[in-house]
């Protein structure tokens, strides 16, 4: 099977038709979420491992609980 | 294997077929579950392709989607389903194998609707985006510095690859034959704001304009392309942008109503047979499934978007756990967000058909701002510019039923500039 050589991603998505800009993800994580013009979202949806606590933060600071994050203690590659 | 052995099949493993999945386990469904898929990848998200991925600033592979729980599932990935024998419960694979399931989630989606077959083939440099493979094959491509893109189609896509295209620097030309994008979506009243956003960001929109055909240089490459009005244009890179189309012909045996605009289902999200009557144990969710929806009059419909997706595969999980007297009814507000030259845009309800659009919020002047469609003097969908806190009231109000155009006590809102929406005719088929 030809997963990425990402071994070590987190994964994350944020459902956009929820999403209202608010940008409390961006201060929470700085790094992994942004906002571009107005008010779009821009986020890396495969951020290293190491900024679990960031993204975390994020998804706890987010008014609206539009981002998802793997489920904690899932390996990335545990899914076959 | 018995069947109740076999336990429960997810046929295609993307967004419906993950969240569907999740759902079985989160509702309570211990039984054995297995997810197909066609594609070797897990399960990605489709929307950063056109966007992010396009302009360079995400990998292809770089946008694998969360597992929201522990599904201790058997993935099947790079097996196509090409076929299902419902009266022995077997599902056939592209490799072979028949494999007994008890019950199944069909959530396969769409494919992009592919330039129609000529006789002879098809030059090289025509491409189609759907998966992530054709994403970083567009990529490549590129990145080799087209001497100019073509672009057919002014939809969703086709508008968010020609302002991916054009974050690269490349010179872009998007043909539709409308007289402005989006115009099937949002109507050319508002489509008119996008025409403006592509001149400046330095798109060549051709209006009103269709391409008939290629050529060819002497390596195969696409070259030219012609119009069907007349003249033609250079360019290397074609990106075929037609809209979708449901392959179900896997299912033709089967005995389900299941054509290109989807497999039909009723309100609970069960397969229809030939005849109409839900078949026992096949659900439906995703791009695939075309469902009744009560708040456009039991139209049935099939989305293609994201929220439907999500909502559509939770729904389907939930009423396949339940007993024959006890399915709901999939009540759905259809959604989508979309984001282009800079600007974000959401939708709520279906715009198409609507008979008059006000633009209630801000200016279209301005690029800014939130209109209301209307049909019937009813309020049946609302679409924001770079405005998205005021959808949701509106959201409300649709949902509701509420006259048009509605009022919101809470809000400023003054009707600046009401006018037909400019929908095409329906495209004949
Ligand atoms: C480029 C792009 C951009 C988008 N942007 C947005 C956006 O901004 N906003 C929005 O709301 N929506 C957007 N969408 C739409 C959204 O991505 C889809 O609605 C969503 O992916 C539908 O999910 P699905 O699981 O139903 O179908 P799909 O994602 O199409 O997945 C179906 C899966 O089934 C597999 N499959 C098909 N046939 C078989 C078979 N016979 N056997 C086994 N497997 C099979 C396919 O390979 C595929 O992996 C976009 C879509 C694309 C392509
Ligand atoms: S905090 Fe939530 S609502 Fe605000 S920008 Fe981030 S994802 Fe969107």
């Amino acid at each position: 099977m030809t997963e990425p050589n990402r071994a070590g991603s987190l994964r994350v998505v944020v459902d956009l038709n929820r999403c209202q800009g608010y940008a409390q993800c961006c201060y929470a994580a700085p790094e992994q979420f942004a906002l571009r013009g107005h008010e779009i979202l821009f986020y890396d949806p495969m951020p290293p491992a190491e900024k679990r606590a960031e993204v975390v933060r994020a998804v706890q600071a987010c008014p609206v609980r539009a981002i998802s994050v793997d489920v904690e203690g899932l390996d990335p590659r545990a899914a076959f | 294997m018995s069947a109740a052995e076999a336990g429960i099949f997810v046929v295609g493993a993307s967004l419906a077929g993950l969240r569907g999945a999740e759902a079985l386990r989160r509702q309570g469904y211990a039984g054995p579950l297995t997810l197909v898929g066609d594609e070797p990848h897990l399960p990605y998200d489709r929307p950063p392709l056109s966007k992010h991925v396009l302009s360079g600033e995400l990998d292809a592979d770089g946008t694998a989607l969360p597992h929201l729980v522990a599904l201790d599932a058997q993935w099947r990935l790079g097996s196509k389903a090409v076929g299902l024998d419902r009266v022995a419960k077997r599902l056939r694979l592209a490799s072979g194998d028949e494999l007994a399931y008890d019950r199944l989630l069909i959530a396969t989606g769409a494919q992009a609707r592919p330039w129609p077959a000529t006789d002879g083939p098809l030059p090289s440099g025509i491409h189609t985006l759907r998966g992530r493979d054709d994403a970083a094959a567009l990529r490549s491509a590129l990145a080799v510095g087209p001497n100019r893109v073509l672009i057919i189609g002014g939809g969703l896509i086709g508008c968010e690859a020609a302002s991916s295209c054009r974050d690269l620097g490349l010179p872009v030309t998007v043909a539709d034959p409308n007289p402005t994008p989006l115009a099937r979506v949002l109507g050319s009243s508002i489509g008119a704001v996008i025409t403006e956003r592509m001149q400046a960001a330095g798109v060549d929109f051709r209006a009103g304009t269709q391409v008939e055909g290629f050529e060819a240089d002497a390596a195969g490459r696409v070259c030219k392309a012609r119009f069907a009005k007349g003249g033609e244009i250079e360019t290397n890179l074609v990106i075929v942008a037609l809209g979708a189309t449901r392959d179900t012909a896997w299912l033709e045996a089967a005995g389900l109503m299941a054509d290109e605009t989807g497999l039909a289902c009723d309100g609970a999200c069960r397969a229809l047979d030939a005849r109409g009557r839900p078949a026992p144990g096949i659900y439906a969710a995703g791009d695939v499934a075309r469902t009744p929806i009560p708040l456009y009059g039991g139209r049935s419909l099939a989305f293609e978007h994201w929220g439907n997706a999500t909502a559509q595969a939770g729904h389907a999980a939930r009423n396949m756990l339940a007993a024959e007297d006890d399915q709901r009814e999939y009540h759905h507000l259809p959604s989508f967000w979309s984001s282009q030259f800079g600007v974000n845009i959401k939708c709520v309800g279906l715009a198409e058909g609507a008979d008059t659009v006000a633009v209630v919020q801000g200016s279209r002047a301005a690029h800014r701002f939130l209109a209301v469609y209307g049909r019937e003097g009813r309020t049946i969908a609302a679409v924001s510019f770079d405005e998205a806190r005021w959808l949701p009231a509106y959201a409300e109000r649709i949902e509701a039923g509420a006259a048009f155009p509605p009022i919101l006590g809470a809000t400023d809102q003054s009707i600046k500039d009401t006018g037909p929406p400019g929908f095409p005719e329906p495209r004949s088929r």
